[in-house]
């Protein structure tokens, strides 16, 4: 049986399951207008953020990888680009955007000023959100996903039940013909070792293993002591004692998948691979998610022991946990309760059942649990300091 | 009777309590790749989600979970102690 779901083909042909229209500022100083316009024009999501002056650099192309990524992302209709300036860097987003077809409008803000910016662009987006909102889902397989998965506020319960329910949904994901997508370069040390032995190619394993020596190199160069961040004090409440503990708790999230690909952060995962990619990512959940939505992950799987709440504006990030303290005391933040796998009142893959279920259902339009609650983290990642 | 902790792998060196356990209470694991059960007496309190030693374990030995090191020990472990930040270390940073 092939599995289907209700979602929005784009222009390019790719498949989202959100029908966003984005407002997006090309830096911290045209937040304001975005988020007046956002206001303005019902219908529309601003996406305010830190940054976008002054970058040079590795750092400067990680950041516009990361806008016109998340631009482009199929959970996206349409986007407003709003920048201080039109002539150079809103340009080079706006453009990127729109090479996958869908609308896209940029407005400047010097020489009109805010209140005249904002008028322009809120038509626009108006025009804009009237288009998107008659735009019909269409039956789509199950192999147009491309699925992100990172765990966050992990304790033992994400490596005995949560993380491997994941990883067996990974399995059937990629069996059907989905991407899927795994990081966390940080949290794999002490199970660096599994990983790279999963890769395809020894050139993938070299790619992998440069990428995780970079991370070991930084560490080193700071003279930083993990110690205390890695594993997080909810982590250690948790029961996880050390980072290997950690880590090997963390890649039952792949299943028994080989890795197919090593892509650099932010990077544009391929659609309808059946293969499994590691993107080189924080494991701070919002950065990570940001990442992968700026990658084309239209749906993320959030595994969660202790509770971590986290969000994205255009993706849906789905939770599932083990554990039944979290289950009982923060189940608006729960869309898959999996504890019954520690009373051995389910198993893994009745766990995983459950969860693909909820995959279709969200595919299908249903909120989850981050979204209804409003959590919207957009966090861009940054590699060192603006000039 | 209901099983209190489970253990990944067969060679590991500690189990994971899905349930609070006593001092003193003899609870009975699961072995998830085997599919066996054994008993362990707690030495200590252990927390829904936290480790018990499942034999004596050295000094500055490895502590074995899913199967592989997750650290070596500070000090001495019996098995029932409570493994955790106070007996086990990272053996990466």
């Amino acid at each position: 049986m092939t599995l289907k779901f209700m979602g929005y083909r784009r222009e390019n042909g790719r498949v989202g399951v959100r029908n966003h229209v984005v407002i997006l500022p090309l830096d911290d100083i045209s937040n304001a207008c975005a988020e007046a316009v956002a206001n303005n024009v019902k219908g529309t999501i601003a996406l305010p953020h830190h940054f976008g002056r002054l970058q040079f650099g590795r750092d400067l192309e990680l950041f516009f990888r990361q806008l016109i990524g998340i631009g482009s992302n199929p959970n996206v209709a349409a986007c407003v680009v709003i920048g201080i300036e039109t002539s150079h860097w809103t340009t080079r987003v706006a453009e990127g955007i729109a090479k996958t077809g869908k609308p896209v409008a940029m407005f400047g803000i010097e020489r009109y000023g805010d209140f005249n910016t904002i008028e322009r662009a809120s038509r626009k987006a108006k025009e804009f959100v009237h288009w998107a909102s008659e735009l019909q889902r269409e039956e789509c397989e199950i192999a147009d996903l491309v699925v992100s998965v990172k765990c966050g506020e992990s304790d033992t319960t994400s490596g005995l039940a949560s993380n491997p329910t994941v990883g067996k949904v990974v399995e059937r994901l990629t069996a059907a013909g989905a991407s899927c997508s795994f990081g966390e370069t940080t949290e794999l040390t002490g199970g660096e070792h599994i990983v790279a032995a999963r890769m395809r190619t020894p050139e993938l394993r070299d790619k992998f293993m440069a990428l995780f020596n970079d991370y070991q190199a930084l560490i080193m160069r700071e003279e930083a002591d993990l110690l205390g961040s890695q594993p997080t004090q909810g982590n250690i409440i948790g029961g996880l004692t050390t980072i290997e503990e950690k880590a090997l708790g963390n890649i039952q999230k792949i299943g028994n998948c080989m890795v197919d690909g090593v892509l650099e952060s932010a990077e544009y995962i391929p659609p309808r691979t059946g293969k499994l990619w590691f993107m080189d990512t924080s494991s701070a959940a919002a950065e990570a998610v940001t990442l992968w939505a700026a990658g084309g992950a239209v749906i993320h799987l959030f595994p969660t022991g202790q509770g971590n709440v986290v969000g994205n504006p255009i993706v849906p990030v789905i939770k599932l946990t083990a554990n039944p303290i979290t289950v009982s005391t923060m189940s608006e933040h729960i869309d898959v309760d999996v504890s019954g796998v520690l009373r051995r009142e389910l198993t893994l893959d009745q766990a995983a059942d459950k969860l693909m279920e909820m995959i279709i259902r969200t595919a299908n339009g249903r909120l989850t649990s981050a979204e209804v609650l409003g959590h919207r983290e957009f966090v861009i990642n940054k590699l060192y300091r603006s000039a | 009777m209901a099983v209190k902790f489970f253990v990944h792998h067969e060679k590991d060196t500690v189990g994971v309590a899905v349930a609070d356990i006593k001092a003193g209470e003899t609870a009975t694991g699961w072995v998830m790749d085997t599919d066996a059960e054994i008993t362990v007496t707690a030495l200590n309190d252990i927390p829904l989600g936290h480790k018990i030693a499942l034999c004596d374990i050295l000094a500055g030995d490895a502590v074995i979970k899913y199967g592989e090191s997750i650290g070596k020990t500070t000090q001495a472990i019996k098995k029932g102690e409570h493994v955790h930040i106070h007996n086990l270390k990272t053996a990466r940073w």
